[in-house]
């Protein structure tokens, strides 16, 4: 657990922090219409009658969007709710078209679950969470452009969100920022949602308090709406902190309230007094029947549910022998860690390991490409590791092959026949190349023989530079050996 | 033309069947009738004549072939609450009134599919709420019944007042109506003709422009029971476009007609026997009573104890249901927009401007009972008592078939009779609410007029999904009262 403390004039606060994560479900259609839920289409070509809020049209129940939220449910170790309800949530809000959203307020499908963190020093924790609802989301309006006109975008508008509540566990940003990179990890692995938070299909409401250590109960919560970044979910979180102990240490009192966070200031501003939320007037849909879901049903999709991040990187570690910080990076998407299995699956996994956090990753940083779209495939780099493994190349020529692989796409092999890059292992070659060394640098090996053993590093180089770097290294270490004794 | 205003649904289309009339003449018959009386009566509020004669030409042509669906080239009227494609559809409401839905209604759909010819929209209360049809932003309809004793205007009841007018006037054969607390009972009541709350789930509510989603259910009204009962056979079934719709076969209604009423146990609530009920609606109770123990009937005495509650519950449920259905006329997208500084402005305004007065206490009422501060007093509360009033009907079905009741606690009343207090209104729903609320069909047969010659009607509910049992013991009621009188207002001229 994190020691997060805020230093004030009359000492130390903690704070003590719950979110509200929307993801987006990943599904083909809408929660509750047959429209297309693909982002980034243009305005309104993604509106059936029902998301714009006709009279008379009434809503349906996507049952791949319930299957979505229920894995999610047991990816969180949750618990299923098989009785569950849609609420109306109703306000008068501009971007609602009907003016109230579908939302599961009393009877959410998930309850009580828990997401195990990982801070950046390798410490762990565990933040409980309170439920997961299913609800729409809302549509865009703008209503300032134009002194008479509104312009309206549905193309979310109904579009199928969970909202994971989470308890208010969470007492320092790096703590917020460490689950939010586990929920999103697990949501990814599940294929519940894509969770990329520039397009918003991932975005959270923070709750944040303070209060002396040690202190029973908590103070008033402000909200921070629409966080749309990690970053700037853990910027938000210290920096309202940071006013609510100002505040608190003046004398003053916090009120409850929604707020926003502006990054380029540095600041949370108030959005709306919470006391508009009392206007949120809630009952059961009457248009929906509740939903209730059959244990066997969940039992078939915990059946088929895919492999998740702990198990995976147990079984890295198993398998692979790979160590708990290596199955940390090579688990972290689901897509590296195929990558992985596909590289070392039928090559030496010390080296495949090696190879994918070292040379390979930072090819790909330098390029800028991601795994999904890596310049070098799996197949490909298994190839130049079996190079490696059968003496084809040593070590050092497999990082400029790497290099040229990168460049042209052409396989291992193809380069080193191409650029003659095939390891020397003729020990009359080595020798040769050995005994003018040695016979151009006599001061140096009267040196050495002297008791300057370091030099052998020196005969070594210069042995590698005069046969081009294509020496097996092992057998130049050898026969340097047998003949500086000699 | 006289003779062909003489048909009923069913014998409409028996002739039809024949060919011993033609779809087009049976509808032109009726178009001239809308000319001639509804600039009067106002039961309609779009008129569709050339869709009309479309219809009917393709029904002849059906027909000519031996083809032709349960309702090929019957006139009917439409309430103005089903979305029909390309004809505009208003729900009798200034925000709705240049709305042109591109999608049709389910229900109006399976009528059109089997054969249907619609001569128009009908009037109706702005957005069902109502029971006068005076609310209306296309004006109150008239009642094409008269006191024996006065040419006063009368109140066709409501909500689909429009529907109930234009039945009994010979308007159209048969019309739909939607009944979320007896919008459709109780104006079959007043303006003599018969009408069915089907179970709620048993007709689509898609395309039905929302009042209280819980408590709207599409039915039929019609002159008899037999043409109420085609009638719903075509509306009714599946759709899985509505969630709350149930997948329950339809059964071939007309043929439950015959089947009499020998061993039937008709339950008569006691706490219907309100203090200072009108001894004329009483003693029709009675008659009512007399006419099924007559036919073989055994009368039950029940209780359903929660009912005095049934009226205070429905107000609260309804509106809440309402206030949130009503919240997408915000003048963005529909209605005549407002031009305000603020957007809030602009909202309110338009609303203001869009909105009837019933329907702005209705939306104020149904705010108030979901606010946060109040939503336990009285919203979880009328859930509650809601769930009492079903396990009540629940109950007294275990004991009996059917329950026999008054429609309405009055007969038609006047325009200028129309109590200034809301509460008073409201009471005309007194015996039909809690039906609605507990979800149970009923049904509405007109049982004889009263000492100002206005129609009365009785009132029978039923299980859930057991139309054909309330249909069987109404055609006794029916046939006991063979109520053959014409309204004053009539296309075929008063009987």
């Amino acid at each position: 657990m994190s020691s997060y403390r805020i230093t004030g004039e009359t000492g130390e606060w903690e704070i003590v922090v719950g979110l509200e994560v929307h993801a987006q479900i990943v599904s083909r259609s809408k929660l509750f219409s047959g429209a297309s839920a693909e982002y980034g289409a243009e305005p309104n070509t993604h509106v059936s009658l029902i998301d714009a809020g006709f009279p008379g049209m009434l809503p349906t129940l996507n049952e791949e969007c319930v299957a979505q939220a229920v894995r999610t449910g047991l990816g969180l170790k949750a618990k299923i709710n098989l009785f569950s309800r849609f609420d109306r949530k109703n306000y008068f809000y501009a971007d609602l078209p009907t003016g109230y959203q579908i939302s599961q307020f009393a009877h959410p499908i998930v309850g009580e679950g828990v997401v195990e963190t990982e801070l950046p020093d390798g410490s762990t924790g565990r933040v409980g969470i309170t439920r997961l609802h299913m609800e729409q989301d809302a549509g865009k309006s703008l209503h300032d452009q134009d002194p008479t006109r509104s312009f309206i975008d549905l193309n979310r508008a109904g579009v199928a969100l969970m909202e994971i509540v989470s308890e208010p566990d969470i007492r320092s940003p790096e703590e917020a920022g460490a689950y939010l990179r586990k929920l999103r990890q697990i949501l990814r692995y599940l294929g519940t949602c894509d969770g990329n938070m520039e397009e918003g299909s991932m975005r959270a409401d923070v709750n944040v308090s303070v209060r002396k250590p040690g202190e029973e109960g908590f103070r008033t919560r402000c909200e921070i709406k629409n966080v749309n970044s990690i970053r700037f979910v853990m910027q938000a979180i210290e920096v309202e902190a940071q006013r609510q102990v100002e505040i608190w240490e003046a004398g003053g009192t916090v009120d409850q309230e929604t707020r926003l966070f502006d990054h380029a200031k540095a600041e949370t501003r108030s959005l709306r007094n919470k006391e508009d939320a009392h206007d949120y007037r809630y009952f059961p849909d009457p248009d929906l029947l509740p939903l209730v879901l059959k244990q066997e049903w969940v039992n078939e999709l915990k059946a088929a549910l895919p492999e998740l991040p702990e198990e995976k990187r147990a079984r890295l570690e198993r398998e692979y022998g790979v160590t708990r910080y290596e199955s940390g990076v090579l688990a972290a998407e689901q897509a590296v860690a195929d990558f992985y299995e596909e590289v070392a699956r039928d090559a030496d996994a010390r080296l495949a390991t090696n190879w994918m956090l070292g040379d390979f990753f930072a090819a790909l940083n330098r390029t800028g490409r991601s795994i999904e779209d890596s310049p070098v495939s799996a197949k490909g780099l298994r190839e130049l590791l079996g190079l490696i493994s059968d003496s084809t190349i040593n070590g050092k020529i497999a990082k400029e092959v790497l290099e040229d692989m990168v460049e042209t796409g052409e396989s291992a092999s193809a380069i080193v026949d191409r650029k003659g890059l095939r390891q020397v292992t003729d020990t009359g070659a080595i020798e040769k190349a050995i005994a003018d060394i040695l016979a151009a640098n006599a001061d140096k090996v009267a040196e050495y023989k002297g008791g300057k053993e370091k030099l052998f590093g020196f005969f070594v180089g210069q042995t590698m530079k005069a046969m081009k770097g294509k020496a097996n290294p092992a057998m130049v270490n050898e026969l340097l050996k047998k003949l500086l004794a000699g | 033309m006289a003779e062909l205003h003489d048909f009923t649904l069913a014998s409409a289309r028996d002739a039809l069947k024949a060919r011993e009339i033609s779809a087009l003449e049976l509808t032109e018959a009726h178009l001239e009738a809308i000319e001639k009386l509804d600039d009067r009566l106002n039961s309609f509020i779009t008129r569709t004549p050339e869709l009309a004669r479309e219809q009917a030409r393709r029904a002849d042509e059906a027909l000519a072939r031996g083809e032709g669906g349960k309702l090929c080239g019957i006139p009917l009227g439409i309430k103005d609450l089903f979305a029909t494609k390309g004809t505009r559809t208003t729900a009798a409401s200034r925000i709705l009134s240049n709305f042109i839905p591109p999608y049709e209604s389910t229900v109006t759909a399976n009528l059109q599919k089997d054969g249907g010819v619609f001569l128009g929209k009908l009037n109706l209360d702005e957005f069902a709420m109502g029971s006068t049809n005076l609310t209306s932003a296309f004006g109150g309809v008239e009642n094409p019944w008269k006191y024996s004793d006065s040419d006063a205007r009368l109140v066709p009841g409501g909500s689909s007042g429009g529907s109930g007018a234009a039945v009994a006037a010979g308007l159209v054969l048969g019309a739909t109506g939607t009944d979320t607390g007896g919008s459709i009972r109780q104006p079959a009541a007043f303006c003599g003709i018969a009408g069915i709350k089907p179970t709620y789930g048993r007709c689509s509510r898609f395309g039905t422009v929302a009042f209280a989603s819980s408590l709207d259910q599409a039915g039929p009204m019609a002159r008899t029971l037999q043409d109420c009962a085609i009638m719903l056979e075509s509306m009714a079934g599946f759709d899985p476009k509505d969630a709350t719709s149930v997948d329950v076969p339809v059964p071939d209604y007309e043929a439950a007609l015959g089947r009499g009423v020998k061993g039937m146990r008709v339950g008569i609530p006691r706490e219907y026997r309100l203090a200072g009920l009108d001894p004329e609606i009483d003693a029709l109770w009675e008659q009512g009573i007399a006419w099924l123990k007559e036919a073989g009937a055994e009368i039950v005495d029940v209780s359903l104890p929660h009912t005095r509650y049934g009226l205070p519950t429905y107000y609260i449920v309804a509106l809440a249901e309402a206030s949130s259905n009503l919240a997408r006329y915000d003048g963005v997208r529909f209605g005549e927009r407002q031009t305000r500084d603020t957007l809030d402005g602009m909202y309110e305004a338009t609303r203001a401007a869009g909105f009837g007065d019933e329907v702005k206490r209705r939306i104020l009422l149904g705010t108030y009972v979901l606010s946060s501060g109040y939503y336990d007093a009285y919203y979880l509360r009328a859930q509650k008592v809601r769930t009492l009033l079903r396990q009540d009907f629940q109950k007294a079905f275990e004991k009996v078939d059917v329950l026999l009741t008054p429609t309405a606690p009055s007969g038609a009343f006047g325009w200028d009779e129309k109590p200034t207090d809301p509460i008073q209104v409201y009471l005309n729903d007194v015996f039909t609410v809690p039906a609605s609320l507990a979800g149970v069909p009923a049904l509405s047969v007109p049982a004889g007029l009263n000492s100002r010659g206005v129609p009365l009607g009785l009132q029978l509910i039923g299980r859930d999904f057991e139309e054909e049992t309330l249909l069987a013991a109404g055609h006794v009621l029916e046939q006991a009262a063979n109520f053959t009188h014409r309204p004053t207002l009539h296309a075929g001229g008063a009987a």
